[in-house]
């Protein structure tokens, strides 16, 4: 039987999932797992702006600190329960997004590329200046979600490290089913289209700035839940998450491994997620490394590094 | 039967080069009405206006009757009227029966979270486009091509697959700019049948064309545009009589066609 | 208003310093289309070269210009390793492509040099003109006087050499510039170094004033970008005045309104202008050809 790349994506996501964990030597591969998870899910989501939409965003970490700060502020400080503040830091993302971008997405390229490099920035010095609220440069404590505890009543015996590999994988499994709906669908084709060409895509009848803002809504949810996600499991949280570097890391994930494919995002993930917890001598080089890696893959590998290695595959077994 | 398409002393300067300058005309349906003239006479321009990606500088647009001057192109889209264009507006990263499906885009979409969450109703509007796009294809004869990707077919063929996403919105007007431009000779004449089978069926065709042949066989009416004037209009018969279009236009490939 | 006229002197100075990024994009935006995001590293680049060379005991004034080669050659190279090799690539790739280099040259500066705060001392030291009441360091007329001269070289540049017509003709039009003889390669290769040269030197000229360190050319290339889009992308006028008002907006809002928050208003009136005159001040606007 043929799968359809829908479904394969979902099959190999799912057993990469599932069948990591055999072969962890230690713990610590846990959260270096659920790290690829959240950055793969805000990656998902760049795929829908860049891959399907071909627009760019330098600013989607703002979102990022948005999901993340709205856990550590709301249960604390406005006394919100803590499993309500991921899905309201989403819904702020979205709304905020919704204004940003119905303006902004009139913009095209390098306009649009600065514009949401200044909204980012714009989000990280709230973050930094307002520190009555969001505890400023050194950071903010995250109150405990409950979430672990509760597996516990219901049997399941995970650190908290295990508890969050699977919690971030479920949701990075369900982000991807959502996102390759998407692709065959009427929007997906909308977004695909006016990438290819808007002149065409407007005389075919689509409504541009609607389905650019679309996308750049959704994607924003999908930064805010990653966000959440990483301050839930961190119990700690700076600005550094809504941050230019991060922001940049994000774009970058995307392309490494080929912004037109779920799967291909993911992978870009993993590898630049890796890449730092697994050599430390990483730290050093990083931005140097992350530098090269966006020339090279832009310069030689366009479509991304999965489907050229895929390419390579399939060009010698034909 | 009533005009469809009426234009009236439609105009536009780009950065004062006065590129269309009062020019006016109207399309019934089942019409064929071709704009021809040199390069550079302003037919693109003039296409760019009435379809709504140009704001016309002056002049009207009035389709079915309502003024729809310089609206844009997804709303003129609704109101049926669709497009091809002269340098291919081809979506080169999709496969060619996407292509043919985002045609469908006004009957196909609905709520983005029927789409997200891939619920029936979503599932049947895509089906339904599919079988639509599928028909169109065979119909323009790319059936065989529905799976590869848009970019790498020919020239021709994408000639072609524009004409059918142009179809797919089941216009009541549909402008054609250069729809046999570097096809062959049988190709040319596919597309010729093709344009005259979709008239018949009520539609009003606009066609800029630089092949004589084709556009004094196939079109109605004619209008002929000279350093975006309109400088005479009629049927083929008497355009290609008209000395003043013979002198800016017609003069070498009327003579070539008398020749051949 | 010995207080106004405080704000706009130092207004200015980094609007001076703005301009000066905003010309160099300029430069490598009307030769090749392309919006370079490491321009801000060859403002970094320029002070950082210069701070180590005059540490090592050379004198200011060479290591100054050992800075600004340097960097013209940086700026040569990334044109010939990373822009020419993806040229016809899709906006969005460019901007990675940009985005990286700056990135890579911030992670090298952080290596070869380190990761403090630097600065050496002004050109004509460091005791303030009182004018007015309110108080200019000599730096600061250095640096506008930096700012007008590059300016004026540019306009004689394009408008009185052979050279800088060619430049001009390719940013128009770069298959008919090949097609009467113009070497488009070599103005590229000129742009970049001319153009990093520039920034480079704006980075001599403000490093005594706003200090310098490895990661200082994101928000100047931020900035100077902004700078260029208020004026008009393309224009060299336009990059003038947009860098000066965006210095002087910046200015007033640090002192009218909140220090903190001076980035964020500079950045919102740009967006406004965006919005309201896309084109810019100077600029031309653009028809969409299909």
């Amino acid at each position: 039987m043929r799968l359809s790349p829908r479904a394969t994506t979902l099959l190999v996501l799912a057993v990469l999932i599932a069948l990591s964990p055999l072969m962890f030597p230690s713990n610590f591969y846990y959260r270096v797992g659920s790290l690829i998870f959240m950055n793969g899910l805000a990656v998902t989501g760049m795929v829908i702006l860049i891959g399907y939409a071909g627009q760019i965003s330098l600013g989607h970490a703002g979102f990022s600190g948005i999901g993340a700060y709205s856990c550590a502020i709301m249960p604390v400080q406005w006394g919100i329960h803590p499993l309500l503040a991921p899905l309201l830091g989403a819904a702020i993302s979205a709304l905020l997004a919704w204004l940003v971008g119905r303006p902004i997405l009139r913009l095209k390229g390098y306009y649009l590329a600065v514009a949401t490099l200044g909204f980012g920035i714009l989000v990280y010095m709230v973050l930094m200046n307002e520190a009555a609220l969001t505890g400023g440069p050194d950071g903010i404590t995250v109150a405990d979600s409950g979430l672990p505890d509760l597996a516990e009543a219901a049997g399941l015996d995970l650190s908290n490290s295990q508890f969050w590999y699977w919690m971030s994988g479920l949701v990075l499994l369900a982000g991807a089913w959502l996102a390759l709906n998407l692709y065959d669908s009427p929007t997906g084709r909308a977004l695909r289209a006016l990438h290819g060409s808007e002149v065409a895509a407007r005389t075919v009848g689509v409504d541009v700035a609607r389905y650019k803002l679309q996308a750049f809504v959704i994607s924003a949810v999908y930064a805010s839940v990653a966000g959440s996600l990483l301050a839930l499991q961190n119990k700690f949280i700076t600005p550094d998450v809504a941050g230019y570097m991060h922001s940049i890391e994000l774009v970058t994930m995307t392309v490494l491994g080929g912004a037109h494919s779920v799967l291909g995002a993911v992978f870009g993930a993993a590898i630049l997620t890796m890449l730092p917890q697994v050599l430390t001598v990483f730290a050093e080089y990083e931005h140097l490394l992350l530098g090269l890696i966006m020339m090279l893959v832009m310069i030689f590998l366009r479509d991304g590094l999965l489907p050229s290695l895929m390419r390579l595959i399939r060009g010698k077994s034909e | 039967m009533s005009d469809l398409l009426r234009v009236e002393n439609l105009g536009i300067s780009f950065g004062g080069l006065r590129a269309v300058n009062q020019v006016g005309f109207s399309v019934k349906p089942g019409e064929i009405l071709s704009v021809i003239g040199p390069n550079g006479a302003g037919k693109t321009t003039l296409f760019n206006m009435i379809s709504g990606i140009y704001m016309p500088g002056d002049g009207r647009v009035v389709l079915n009757g309502d003024d729809v001057t310089g609206m844009r192109p997804d709303l003129l889209a609704r109101r049926g009227l669709s497009r091809t264009f002269q340098n291919l507006q081809i979506f080169q990263n999709m496969t060619v029966l996407d292509n043919a499906i985002a045609g469908y885009h006004l009957t196909e979409s609905g709520s983005l979270l029927a789409d997200l969450f891939r619920l029936p109703g979503a599932r049947a509007r895509v089906r339904a486009a599919r079988e639509g796009a599928m028909a169109l294809l065979a119909r323009v004869g790319l059936d065989r091509a529905a799976e590869t990707e848009a970019g790498s077919l020919s020239y021709g063929k994408l000639k072609r697959l524009e004409i059918a996403r142009a179809l797919a919105l089941d216009p009541k007007v549909l402008l054609l700019d250069e729809p046999a431009a570097g096809c062959n000779a049988v190709e040319t004449e596919e597309i010729d049948q093709m344009i005259a089978e979709v008239a018949r069926s009520g539609v009003a065709i606009l066609l800029v064309e630089h092949d004589m042949k084709m556009v004094m066989r196939i079109s109605s009416h004619i209008v002929v545009l000279d350093h975006g004037e309109k400088i005479a209009e009629g049927d083929p018969a008497t355009v290609s009589r008209d000395p003043q279009v013979i002198s800016a236009y017609l003069g070498t490939e009327a003579a070539e066609a008398a020749d051949a | 208003m010995p207080e106004l006229l405080q704000f706009l002197f130092s207004g200015l100075t980094v609007g001076a310093v703005y301009a000066l990024v905003a010309l160099g994009f300029t430069i490598i935006y009307n030769a090749s289309d392309v919006v370079n995001f490491a321009q801000g590293e060859f403002v970094m680049l320029g002070g950082m070269i210069t701070v180590f060379a005059h540490a090592a005991g050379l004198p200011l004034l060479l290591a100054a210009g050992i800075a600004i080669a340097a960097t013209a050659v940086i700026g040569v190279a990334l044109n010939k390793l990373a822009i020419e090799p993806a040229r016809g690539a899709p906006v969005v790739s460019l901007i990675i492509i940009t985005i990286g280099a700056s990135i890579f040259l911030r992670g090298v500066a952080s290596l070869v040099f380190d990761k403090q705060i630097h600065r050496f001392p002004a050109f004509s030291g460091d005791a303030p003109f009182r004018i007015g009441g309110a108080t200019i360091l000599p730096q600061s007329l250095w640096v506008i006087a930096g700012g007008v001269a590059v300016f004026i070289a540019l306009w004689l540049f394009f408008t009185r050499t052979l050279t800088g017509k060619a430049v001009l003709a390719t940013s128009n039009n770069r298959l008919a510039a090949q097609l009467v003889g113009i070497n488009t390669n070599w103005v590229m290769t000129l742009s970049f170094a001319l153009s990093a040269a520039i920034g480079a030197l704006a980075g001599v000229l403000a490093t005594p004033i706003t200090n310098t360190s490895y990661d200082v050319g994101i928000a100047l290339a931020l900035k100077g970008f902004a700078a260029a889009m208020l004026g008009g992308m393309g224009n060299p006028k336009g990059a003038l005045v947009g860098g000066i008002l965006l210095g002087i907006l910046e200015a007033l809002t640090a002192g009218y309104l909140s220090s903190q928050y001076k980035d964020a208003a500079a950045f919102i009136v740009i967006l406004l202008v965006l919005f309201i005159m896309p084109q810019g001040l100077f600029g031309a606007r653009q028809t969409e050809r299909v």
